[in-house]
This record gives structure tokens, sequence and C-alpha cells, in this order.
């Protein structure tokens, strides 16, 4: 899928990009290509430069050093209003005192297309944000839920060759979220343009993307899709914010692999197993304490002391209802094993 | 919203009437002035009036050229001050609300002051800047006075509102292919009418009845309320002010309400 994309043409690039406000540093020498047609998400904690790179891309900032291409074309200094994207805003940025037919062709209006063409166009529009008839009503009398897609229709009517989003789901709830992510990646397919897409949420992120970047004070860290970052993170703030990961540097890993070299495990393919049980050839076996248990439903949070004096999550889904490890089972001694194949070296920072 | 205020304790006894008494209290002059444009007496207020006549309209309409041209006067002023004060107060407003700068708060600061400094201040300053430029005393330096102090009242709901307005709205405007012209024309201004308006009436009002700036700043001309103040020597004219008064009252009245209903509608939605 991956290398089926980098045929395509390429996007947007940017080549050694940085943006500093005074001293600090908000975007650190990113270079990065986005393919056409990709869903492409920018992942990082908040202050991380995600937005920062939406917004140069959107023409709202201009980099402080390096070069941001489109499709090829150098856009340092072109306005927002002369480049072929559109934003789905984080705060939707509705115009308050137009109806939603004519927020939706406002691009359309600006672009003096007549009144007729407008009005079928925003009707499909609407079709497609599945908000039909929805054209007279002000976004004051829209739900959070409808205002989004208000605000997406309006960015998608000028059929931009990249459509920017800028955290678009943050003010829904869990619910109404994981149904528009699902929706957004069937629109994104249905009329096949590039998205590119600013998040925090991980989940979020390997639900829709085809690829996903991860920022980190304005540097990027791994650029891959869902399966490589998560699989094989890069670094070790990767393995930590997508997903959860056991971090072994050092002396703890020296202990473990007999080795420093840094490494990660994730909590889910570490196994339970009791002390008088043997560890099948070709796994790491390490011997500790149950802390805590945390039941979660679908699955139980273990937190293990090794006996080295390393803390390790282990992830179990509860596949029967036998509650084998439940509270009671704090304080007991239990021997861990993973295979090796699933360490993963990463670089730190 | 019905329903929630059905569920409040209502108001008791003692403090309906105790509102009503300061309703009374507040208005009860204006009630006084347009009862005694009707009466037959001249110059004294005797209550009740002895009779009812509308003899005094007819004179003012009539009889009295020198109100009519007080009026017109008042009126041209108005509209002057009240234009200029909406160009100068919503641009200020603009640049104070979008740009940071030095000196900023200090020009906030400055063009609330000549209605927060007393009337009697703001005056005499005109005048005697008006005499050191040797500028001569006309309906100009009238209409100047009163630019100084509504521009006040146009900058401050103008910034109010824009404080109100996203500020990505325009970024959304530019990023939908709008130039800056459009998105002023298209977005900004829409969103700041109503507020432009409401603070232009109720300059227009500020203007209409000032005196004491304007008896500073006029030469031989008198506006409606100099007029009004010339008047009081005159006993026997009495009924025939009360009636221009009462003109005043309709005159003030109207910009005052559709302002006040102006920022109502917007605040609802």
């Amino acid at each position: 899928m991956t290398t089926a994309q980098q045929d395509s043409p390429v996007a947007i690039r940017f080549s050694g990009v940085s943006r500093h406000f005074g001293a600090v540093k908000a975007v650190d020498n990113v270079s990065m290509e986005i393919y056409d047609g990709e869903f492409y998400s920018m992942l990082g904690p908040s202050g991380s430069g995600k937005t920062t790179c939406l917004r140069m891309i959107a023409g709202f900032e201009q980099p402080s050093a390096g070069s941001i291409q489109l499709h090829g074309r150098e856009v340092a200094g072109v306005p927002p209003f002369e480049r072929d994207v559109n934003t789905v805003f984080q705060d939707y940025a509705l115009f308050p005192h137009m109806t939603v037919g004519d927020n939706v062709g406002y691009g359309l209006m600006i672009r003096k297309v007549p009144k007729a063409e407008r009005k079928r166009l925003v009707g499909e529009m609407l079709e497609l944000v599945r908000l039909p008839g929805m054209h007279d009503r002000k976004p004051s009398q829209l739900s959070g839920g409808q205002r989004q897609r208000v605000a997406l229709a309006r960015a998608l009517i000028n059929r931009p060759s990249v459509l920017l989003l800028d955290e678009p789901l943050g003010a829904l709830d869990l619910k109404l979220r994981q149904d528009m992510q699902i929706e957004l990646k069937a629109i994104q397919q249905q009329v096949g343009i590039t998205f590119i897409y600013v998040t925090h949420d991980q989940e979020e992120a390997l639900t829709m993307s085809d690829r996903i970047a991860i920022f980190n004070h304005g540097r990027l860290e791994q650029v891959g899709s869902p399966t490589e970052v998560y699989e094989r993170p890069a670094t070790a703030f990767v393995a930590g914010f997508v997903g959860t990961s056991n971090l072994f540097t050092g002396e703890s890993a020296k202990r473990i692999s007999g080795n420093d070299h840094a490494f990660t495990v994730r909590p889910e393919r570490i196994r339970i197993i009791s002390t008088d049980q043997a560890a099948p050839s070709g796994a790491r076996v390490g011997d500790g304490v149950i802390k805590d248990v945390i039941y979660l439903g679908m699955n139980t949070r273990f937190l293990v002391d090794l006996d080295g004096g390393d803390t390790v999550i282990v992830m179990q889904q509860n596949l029967d209802n036998s509650a084998s490890f439940d509270s009671s089972t704090r304080g007991q001694r239990v021997r861990l094993i993973w295979p090796i194949d699933f360490e993963r070296p990463v670089v730190l920072e | 919203m019905r329903s929630d205020t059905a569920l409040e304790p209502r108001a008791g006894w003692g403090l309906k009437i105790a509102t009503g008494a300061g309703l009374l209290f507040l208005n009860f002059p204006v009630v006084v002035i347009i009862l005694y444009t009707f009466t037959t007496e001249t110059s004294a207020f005797t209550f009740p009036p002895p009779g009812l006549t509308f003899e005094w309209y007819g004179k003012l309409l009539a009889e009295r050229p020198d109100f009519w041209r007080a009026l017109g006067l008042s009126l041209q002023v108005a509209i002057a001050a009240t234009t200029v004060a909406m160009i100068l107060g919503s641009l200020i407003a603009f640049a104070v609300h979008r740009r940071s700068f030095f000196g900023k708060d200090v020009i906030s600061l400055l063009v609330v002051l000549p209605i927060a400094l007393p009337g009697i201040v703001t005056g005499i300053a005109l005048r005697s800047s008006i005499v050191i430029f040797g500028v001569e005393f006309s309906i100009w330096t009238i209409m100047i006075g009163h630019a100084t102090f509504c521009i006040v009242t146009v900058y401050n709901n103008v910034i109010a509102r824009l404080r109100r307005t996203q500020h990505s709205q325009i970024e959304a405007s530019m990023d939908l292919g709008a130039s800056a012209f459009q998105t002023f024309r298209y977005v900004i201004f829409p969103n700041i009418a109503t507020a432009l308006l409401a603070g232009g009436l109720l300059a227009f009002a500020l203007s209409f009845d000032e005196i004491i700036v304007t008896t500073f700043t006029a030469g031989q001309q008198q506006t409606l309320p100099i007029w009004i103040f010339n008047q009081l020597p005159r006993p026997r004219d009495r009924p025939v002010t009360n009636v221009a008064a009462v003109i005043v009252i309709a005159i003030t009245f109207i910009p005052i309400l559709l302002a006040y209903r102006f920022t109502n509608r917007v605040s609802e939605t």
C-alpha cells in the first residue's frame, strides 16, 4: 500500500522547513513528502509543531527557513487565497451571519460561479456530508457534529488538491468522533483528495491514516504506515506516544538482553506465567511481583515490578470470564515472558 | 426559557411597588413636560392645568423660525459628527484589536478620555485650541468638538464586537479564496455592522442634545439645546419651550430605541 502511494506524484514537499517564533523553534528542520490522494496524519502532543506545519501549507504562516512546494511550485509568499488548498478549522470558523447554504457556497460565490450552478453544487455537497435539506439553517441552530460537517462541505466544495484538517473532531464526544472518523475516511476515498490531518489522538491517527508523521518538539520523529509506526517505532518517543510501550535503557536493557542498546516491548506481547513454568526457547524471561491489577473490561492491565527494579506494563485480553487474575493476585510472584522478535530497538532522544 | 423563569420565585408586592415608584421618580419630569405642552397657562405650573390646548404646537410651528434653524443645525452637526465618529472609531477599533504595538493601551485610553473628562474641561480645551489655531467659530468647530466624544461610542461598540468575533473566520474566508477586501465585505463588515450602527445611533443621540462642549465651540450659531437654554429667561415662552423639549425627546428616543434593538438581536443568536 505504501509503495503504491510512493509511485503517486508528490503533492507537498517540505525541505528543511523551520519556523521560529522569537527564540522558540516551533518547527525545526522538517523534511517530508506527502503524496497525491494520501490520508496523511500529523500526530504529536500540543506544541509539537504539527499545527504550525499545517498553517504553513495553508499560507497563514511563512517558514523562517527551508522551502515548501505544492505540486512542484514553491509557495513561499503566496497568500492563502491563491493556494489550491482548503482548511477545516478546529473551531469550524463558520460564518454566523450566513445560512448553511451560503457558508458552503462561499468559495463558489467568491469565484463568481452562477447562482443556479452554485445551488446545485451546494446541494450535492450537503448530500455528501449527510446534511440534506439543511440549506436555510443558521450555524447557531446546528449541533457540534453538524457544524463540523458544514465546515467539511465548505472546504470540499472548492475541489482543492489538498484538504487540511486541524483537529476537526476535537470538540465532539467519543461516540460521534468514532463515527466521524469512519465517515471522513470514506469521504476521502470517495473524493480522492489528499487529506492532511492534524491530531494529538494516536488512535484517531491509526484508524484513518495511510501514513502518520509523528512530531515532537518541532521535529519529525518518524513517518510510516500505522503498522510501521506501531510495530517498528524508530524512537523511544514514538514508542511511548503511539500506544503504550515498555522502554528498557542502559542498565535495565543490559540486565535483560545482555547489552545496553535501548529497546521497547509492547504490553500486549508479554505473557504472564507462574514462576514454576519453564519459558519456551527463544523467549526473554523476567521474574517479578504483581504491583497492581487494573480491570479495563476488554483487557486487564498489570503492573509488574521486576526483580531488577523496572516496572513493566502487561496487557492481557480477557478471553474468558474466569477472572484468573483479580486484585487478590497483587503481591504474587510471577514470570514474564516475551518472544525476542517483539523487542524493538529504538533511538533515544 | 419560559419554564425556567416560572420556577423562580416571583417578586413580592413590596418589591413591585418599590420598582414602580423608582420608575415613576425617574420619568415623572418627562411626563410633566409633556403634560404642560397642552396647558392654557403661559408662565406658572398649576396642577391640574386649568385648560388644555394645542395652541403652543401651532405657535412653535408657525411663528418660531429660530427654533427650526436651531433644530436644522443640530441635525446637521449630529449627522456630520456621527459620520466622522463611525469612520474613525471603527478604524481605531480595527487597529487596536488586530495589532499589538507600542503605546496601544495609551491609545485606547486616549480615545475614551474626551467622554470620561468632564464636558466643561473638554469644552475649554477645545475652545483654547480653536483660538490658538485662529480658526473661526462655525458649524465646523461644533462638529469637530462633538466628533471627539462621539468616536468613543462607536469605538467601544465595534471593538467589543470584534473581540467576540472568531478570528478563524477571517482565515477561513481567505482560505476559501477571498481577497482582503472581499473578506472585509462579506465577513468582517456583516459581523460588525449592527455594532457599528448601534454605536452610530448612540453617537447621534449624544451629539444631538450636547450643550456644554457646544457652548465653548459655537460662535453665533445656536444648536437646539442652546436655543432651549436661551428660552429659560422668557417665562411667557415656557409652553413653547416645552413643545420644543418634547420634539427633542422624540428625536433622541428613536435612535436609542433602535440601538437597543440592534444590539439585543445579535446577542440572542
